[in-house]
């Protein structure tokens, strides 16, 4: 049938009111499908990268993470991944893939890598300076630095890598990895100012500067006001300055007794850290119920794997002295109820307090911003939480010379976070220093293109394994916990690498969907393993949702649908737990389906920069 | 055909019947026939409807002749009995089989070159036998699997693929099978799941000679502009005389039909076949009715679809036989083989 014809079939059947066809030439579409990717806040072309994995392309894999996420070292082994939450083999089996585990194998097995940096651009005569050394502004200073501007990075520490390196303990992110990423980026000509604390942002604008990026973080520990507070003296810790200082070799030793408040990433980070130093007995007590911890899981697992214990439902009150030395804490217990308007607050239980004695604190309650070197004079508007006024999709002050990212702009966050600000504040720098429009922002890279190589035959590997996630495997911890240096995680070896990688669903390969050539034999939806595919009658889209032959309840994923076919019914396809097993483009007598790899790359500086 | 395997991963939603089951532990390995071949989708109807009654697998055999359609029980079922005969021949073996076990669900797989020439013969008296089976044709007017020669159900102004004159008359099984006595006679479409299904679910619940003639096109050497069995030529031309609703047992009949177009008939099992007449003219239960509004349709060049016959009265072979209810392989050796004696008494009652 002819398009002419099948337009005036579809035509003379409307239907309304009816759900409108996908408009798959919408980038957002596509990448939406690719869960992991649009979870990343850097939107690393994650399946990309995995495939490559498999193939033992570990350089090409580490500069496809090295170009959207800067640190693929670093993140390999750190990053939150809000992407594994996302992985849609979460939804169709029990575990996600082990994507951040799968990225540190591509740097820990990647070749050489300097003849694939950027060419950096003759000096262009601009000037910026990055405050603060951490994550958000080497990821400006990488940006920018290539296309010809003289970047400046103050830091107060003697080194780069801000709290990548000033908290993040050494076991879990060797240095060598640190300042091997950390330095990549300084080596393009950047101009570094470290042990200088910027105590005067005036004097920094005053300095000629076109630009001015913050990234100082979120540095200050919040501290625990109650009962005996002001007697315990030297044995109370704020835990990000504890941290800090084990970091840059100050401290080396612990009480034997360590209590350790809070239940966040940096409550198991001191724990952990204390167990290093001599802490026999590491205890985690956290106001909170177990489930309702803020520590990532993995985290958790990894502080009782070496015998830390975690008392939930414990509120401190007090803490007791002996002879002028903190002796105890003291705790009352509570528990989850929920209230009449279902929500859920602590009630105490009525026990008796609980007395935990012991010979240290760490207090790892939260962090917050701290901006005592800014001058409220600069026309730079602070709001809320004494927070300055930033916006989120250009990251600039009112200040329009001061762009704001990292912990520095919203709050505590992490390293994938800083990175993405980082990005955006380089292309709105970039802008704002070629005088154009900061609100225009450049067009993401986008290419869809065929994956068929034969009859049922694929560019990408469509037969998707079974397995379990894999684990990734431990040092022994009778040598990890006596050396504080030690990594812990191992990381997957070649073997392990390839069987995760081979989880993987290929979400970027698309099904991609010809109205005009499908036949409607249904050959597609009798062979979908996961019944995502349906011709019914169109309607409004809560009603298709319901109408599908598994009902789509997860309104956060799409459903792609069709223009009207012959018959009058319309193809309405769930996204939600498609494997992209290519098992319906392999059943079409027509193609009308076809499997093609969707790669989207964000749009950075580098190209506004070469397109204008 | 696909190289790789069906995954194992099913949708973590999918409903399970009452015994636990998904719709994919009905499946079976992977077909390996050409992509698109309407086999398939009746295959994936067979699965839906032995899902949706809550078959046990193992009260269940698939048997077939030769043919791609007849290589289709390998396909859905896979825990369930089966029997793969020659040519033609799957009547015989599923007479024999039914007759030595009638507790199994019997499902015939055949085509209308298995069935409408070389298998003709055997067709016509497991007709009229009743054998207890639903014996469904997958019709695609030609031979399949031998390269695609017209078959004797091809109409006779349905062209080969090179635009070849077909010069015989064709065979419609479903007038065929009514004329031969069965009592149950349906034609579905396999690009239409709704219609079939119901169909299926009803003829597998019939007790005695379940028939179901299914257009069920050949992508590859049938399905051409000219061919009166392609998608497109029976997605236009068919019409449905009666719609089929299957209504189990355990389900409530709530609906009310507006009377004189709906005939409500109880199967032997106490489930019900709705059947809503399209035809408001139309007698499902006058068999000679029935083929002349069968023949009206073809006459106009239109395919008469949904349940055209239905009897519900008659019996099935074993009862018209007097043969013992319980499967031969529960019944003692003592009964199995009554003797040397036995023998003799019947010989001399025959001298
Ligand atoms: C204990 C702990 C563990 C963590 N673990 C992880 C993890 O595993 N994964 C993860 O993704 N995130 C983790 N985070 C969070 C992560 O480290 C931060 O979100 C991230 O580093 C923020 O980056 P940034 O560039 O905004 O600022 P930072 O990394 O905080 O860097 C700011 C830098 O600015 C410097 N600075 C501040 N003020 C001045 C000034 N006035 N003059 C000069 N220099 C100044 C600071 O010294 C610092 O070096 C952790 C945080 C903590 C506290
Ligand atoms: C005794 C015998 N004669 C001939 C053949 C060759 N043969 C195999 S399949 C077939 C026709 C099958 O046609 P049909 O039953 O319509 O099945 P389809 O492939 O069309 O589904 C023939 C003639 C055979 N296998 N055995
Ligand atoms: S299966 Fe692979 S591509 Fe899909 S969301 Fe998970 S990691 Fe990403
Ligand atoms: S690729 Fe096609 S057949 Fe495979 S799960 Fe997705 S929609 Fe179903
Ligand atoms: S030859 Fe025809 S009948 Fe046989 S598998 Fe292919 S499409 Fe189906
Ligand atoms: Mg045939």
């Amino acid at each position: 049938m002819s398009l002419e014809e099948h337009r005036e079939i579809t035509a003379k059947k409307p239907r309304a009111p009816y759900t409108k066809p996908t408009d798959i030439s919408d980038p957002n579409y596509f990448h939406k499908v690719v869960d992991c990717q649009w979870a990343c806040p850097a939107h690393t072309p994650v399946p990309e990268y995995i495939r490559m994995i498999a193939q033992r392309q570990y350089t090409e894999a580490y500069m496809v993470n090295w170009e959207s996420n800067v640190f693929p070292g670093i993140l390999g082994r750190t990053c939150d991944r809000p992407c594994e939450p996302a992985c849609r083999r979460g939804r169709i089996e029990e575990k996600p893939v082990a994507i951040c585990r799968l990225k540190r194998v591509a740097a820990d097995k990647r070749g050489d890598i300097e003849h694939l940096m950027p060419e950096i651009a003759p000096k262009n005569g601009k000037r910026v300076a990055c405050i603060g050394g951490g994550p958000a502004s080497l990821t400006v200073a990488r940006d920018l630095a290539p296309l010809g501007y003289h970047v400046v990075v103050y830091d107060r520490d003697a080194a780069g890598g801000g709290m990548m390196r000033s908290q993040i303990p050494a076991f879990r992110l060797p240095e060598s990895v640190l300042n091997e990423e950390v330095e990549r980026i300084l080596d393009f000509g950047i101009e570094t100012r470290f042990n200088q604390e910027v105590t005067s942002l005036k004097k920094v604008l005053d300095e000629d500067f076109d630009a001015v990026f913050v990234g100082t973080g979120a540095p200050r520990g919040r501290d625990l006001n109650i009962a005996g507070r002001e007697d315990v003296g030297d044995n109370f810790h704020i835990g990000i300055d504890w941290l800090m200082s084990v970091a840059f070799g100050h401290t080396s030793k612990i009480g034997k007794r360590v209590v350790v408040l809070g239940g966040g990433n940096t409550a198991m980070d001191c724990c952990r850290t204390a167990k290093r130093l001599g802490g026999a007995d590491v205890k985690v007590i956290v106001r909170s119920a177990f489930d309702t911890m803020k520590a990532s899981p993995w985290e958790i697992e990894d502080a009782q794997n070496e015998d830390i214990e975690i008392l939930n439902n414990h509120v401190p009150q007090k803490f007791l002295t002996e002879n002028g030395k903190l002796s105890a804490v003291v705790f009352e217990k509570v528990k989850p109820e929920v209230d009449e308007n279902g929500r859920r607050k602590m009630v105490p239980t009525g026990e008796d307090p609980v007395v935990v004695p012991c010979d240290d604190v760490l207090c790892a309650i939260g962090q917050e911003n701290h901006f005592p070197w800014i001058e409220r004079d600069i026309g730079l508007e602070f709001g809320e939480w004494d927070m300055p006024v930033v916006d989120k999709d250009t990251f600039q002050s009112t200040n329009p010379k001061v762009f704001f990212g990292g912990d520095a702009a919203f709050g505590p966050e992490n390293i994938i976070w800083a990175v993405a600000h980082g990005h955006q504040a380089a292309i709105s720098i970039d802008s704002f220093c070629q005088e154009k429009d900061i609100r225009e922002r450049p067009a993401p890279n986008v290419t869809l293109v065929s994956q068929k190589m034969g009859m049922h035959e694929w560019s990408y590997h469509n037969d998707i394994s079974n397995d379990d996630r894999y684990l990734v495997p431990h040092a022994d911890k009778n040598f990890t916990l006596k050396d504080i240096k030690m990594e812990v995680e191992l990381g997957f070896d070649e073997q392990l690498a390839y069987d995760e990688a081979m989880r993987c669903l290929n979400c970027d390969v698309q099904t991609v969907f010809e109205d005009v050539k499908c036949i409607e034999c249904d050959a597609c939806v009798d062979i979908c393993p996961v019944d995502c595919i349906n011709f019914i009658e169109n309607a409004p889209e809560d009603e298709l949702r319901q109408n599908l032959r598994v009902p789509a309840n997860d309104l956060e994923q799409s459903l792609y649908v069709s223009e009207i076919l012959p018959t009058g019914r319309t193809m309405i396809k769930d996204e939600d737990v498609c494997l992209h097993c290519g098992l319906c483009a392999e059943r079409c007598p027509t193609a009308a389906w076809d499997m093609q790899q969707f790669l989207y790359k964000e749009g950075q500086a580098k190209n506004q920069r070469v397109a204008g | 055909m696909s190289y790789i395997a069906k995954p194992k991963f099913h949708h973590p939603k999918l409903p399970r019947n009452d015994l636990g089951l998904t719709r994919r532990d009905y499946e079976g390995s992977m077909s390996t026939l050409c992509a698109g071949c309407g086999h398939d989708s009746v295959s994936a109807a067979i699965v839906e409807a032995c899902f949706e009654l809550n078959l046990p697998a193992h009260k269940v055999a698939k048997m077939s002749g030769i043919g791609c359609s007849s290589k289709t029980p390998t396909y859905f079922l896979s825990k369930s009995h089966g029997f793969n005969s020659v040519h033609g021949r799957m009547p015989s073996i599923a007479t024999g089989a039914n007759v030595a076990n009638n507790e199994l669900k019997y499902i015939g797989v055949s085509g209308d070159g298995d069935t409408a020439s070389i298998g003709f013969g055997q067709f016509a008296h497991a007709v009229r036998r009743q054998v207890d089976m639903l014996y469904i044709v997958e019709n695609n007017g030609t031979y399949g699997l031998t390269k695609g020669q017209f078959s004797a159900t091809n109409d006779r102004e349905s062209v080969g693929r090179k635009g070849q004159e077909n010069a015989f008359e064709c065979i419609d099984l479903a007038a065929m099978a009514i004329q031969l006595g069965a009592s149950f006679v349906g034609r579905g479409f396999s690009g239409d799941k709704d219609q079939l299904v119901p169909m299926i679910k009803a003829a597998i619940s019939h007790k005695g000679f379940a028939f179901i003639d299914v257009i069920s096109p050949c992508v590859t050497f049938n399905n051409h502009v000219g061919s009166t069995k392609s998608f497109e030529f029976v997605r236009d031309n068919e019409h449905t005389v009666t719609a089929t609703d299957y209504v189990p047992t355990k389900e409530e009949i709530k609906i009310e039909y507006e009377t004189g177009t709906t005939i409500d008939v109880m199967l032997h099992d106490d489930s019900h076949v709705r059947l809503r007449k399209l035809d408001a003219d139309y007698n499902p239960s006058d068999a000679a009715a029935a083929m002349q509004h069968i023949m009206r349709y073809q006459e106009q060049g239109e395919i008469a679809t949904g349940l055209l016959y239905l009897n519900v009265n008659d019996t099935e072979l074993k009862e018209k036989m007097n043969l013992v209810d319980a499967p031969l392989n529960a019944l003692p050796f003592s009964q199995l083989r009554p003797g040397a004696d036995a023998l003799e008494k019947i010989n001399n009652s025959l001298r």
